[in-house]
């Protein structure tokens, strides 16, 4: 049924025709790889945290234009407002250097450079020939507001739920028990 | 919208991060290029599960579960960072060869092996061997 749908959909759109959805998706995109390219190869250890920030915080925009709200918010609260701060947190303690730090990237930095463009060329060959004809219908009720997120959370997913909390607590723990100084053993 | 374009823009962004973790040098900023490619992950699951209307919404299900997986992760990886640079001075993961299995993978080339001895001749007292055992028990 999705597929007769998404047919009858491409019927009226093309690559040469695109939607005004399909260009603010295509231009926030440009801004997030950019700004994910500037976090992986600055040499400034605290603006690729920032630039992160920008990075994330265009993901976000990208899941509000694909209709999926409560996930846009929670990107923004749980990246944006804790794992940046975080990062920044763990730059400041392990005494990074504020400036340029020439020895930032390692030395087989040409070998990730070629393994990364071989996996992303590959990658981007099979999706778009897999998906060439495939179109998103983003028409009818929203697919990720609050409501529909509470609604499928908690009467099909809450036993992965609950285990997900246990894995916070676990998470929680371990961070304690790791970052503890041992006075006991040190003295 | 065509289903090529945030499937491309996902792939582009996790190959970012792949370039990032295997080129970077502070433990740091590779646990920063992992959560570029946790979020590229979570764009494609966002857009496969808004693509197939599924009922469970599986995908939507799945990123919230990946985005809480992802925070315990850099909890966890940023006390793992700080007990080693507590330990040893340092967060470069070039300089971490403990576990190396040939001797000639623990030489590294020109200056930084002697920064090695260097840092380690600092804290070769007494204790900052029982620390480095401690640190690899």
């Amino acid at each position: 049924m999705t597929l007769a749908a998404a047919a009858a959909h491409s019927a009226h759109s093309g690559f040469l025709s695109p939607t005004g959805i399909e260009i603010a998706f295509v231009l926030v995109g440009i801004a997030t790889l950019g700004a994910a390219l500037v976090t992986v190869t600055t040499k400034q250890l605290v603006h690729a945290a920032l630039w992160l920030v920008v990075a994330l915080g265009g993901l976000a925009v990208e899941y509000l234009l694909l209709t999926a709200e409560f996930i846009a918010w929670v990107q923004v609260l749980i990246y944006v407002g804790s794992v940046v701060v975080l990062l920044l947190f763990g730059l400041m303690l392990t005494k990074a250097p504020i400036g340029r730090s020439p020895d930032a990237d390692s030395g087989n930095r040409w070998a990730a450079l070629g393994v990364a463009v071989a996996a992303a060329g590959a990658l981007v060959w099979v999706v778009v020939d897999a998906f060439r004809t495939t179109w998103i219908d983003l028409d009818g009720p929203a697919q990720g507001s609050t409501e529909v997120t509470g609604t499928f959370l908690f009467r099909h997913w809450v036993l992965p739920f609950e285990a997900l909390s246990v894995l916070l607590l676990a998470a929680l723990v371990g961070a304690i028990v790791l970052s503890r100084k041992r006075s006991k053993e040190q003295s | 919208m065509h289903l090529a374009y945030p499937a491309v823009l996902a792939a582009l962004l996790f190959c970012t991060g792949l370039y990032g973790v295997l080129a970077r040098r502070n433990a740091i900023l590779v646990l920063m290029s992992v959560e570029l490619m946790l979020n590229a992950v979570n764009l494609n699951l966002v857009a496969f599960d808004v693509w197939l209307r599924d009922t469970l919404h599986s995908g939507q299900a799945l990123t919230l579960f990946t985005i809480a997986i992802a925070a315990a992760e850099i909890g966890i990886g940023l006390a793992i960072v700080l007990a080693v640079h507590r330990n040893r001075g340092s967060s470069d993961v070039d300089r971490l060869r403990d576990t190396a299995e040939t001797d000639a993978a623990e030489t590294l080339p020109g200056d930084e092996a002697d920064e090695i001895h260097g840092t380690e001749d600092q804290a070769t007292a007494p204790a900052g061997k029982a620390k480095k055992a401690e640190a690899t028990a």
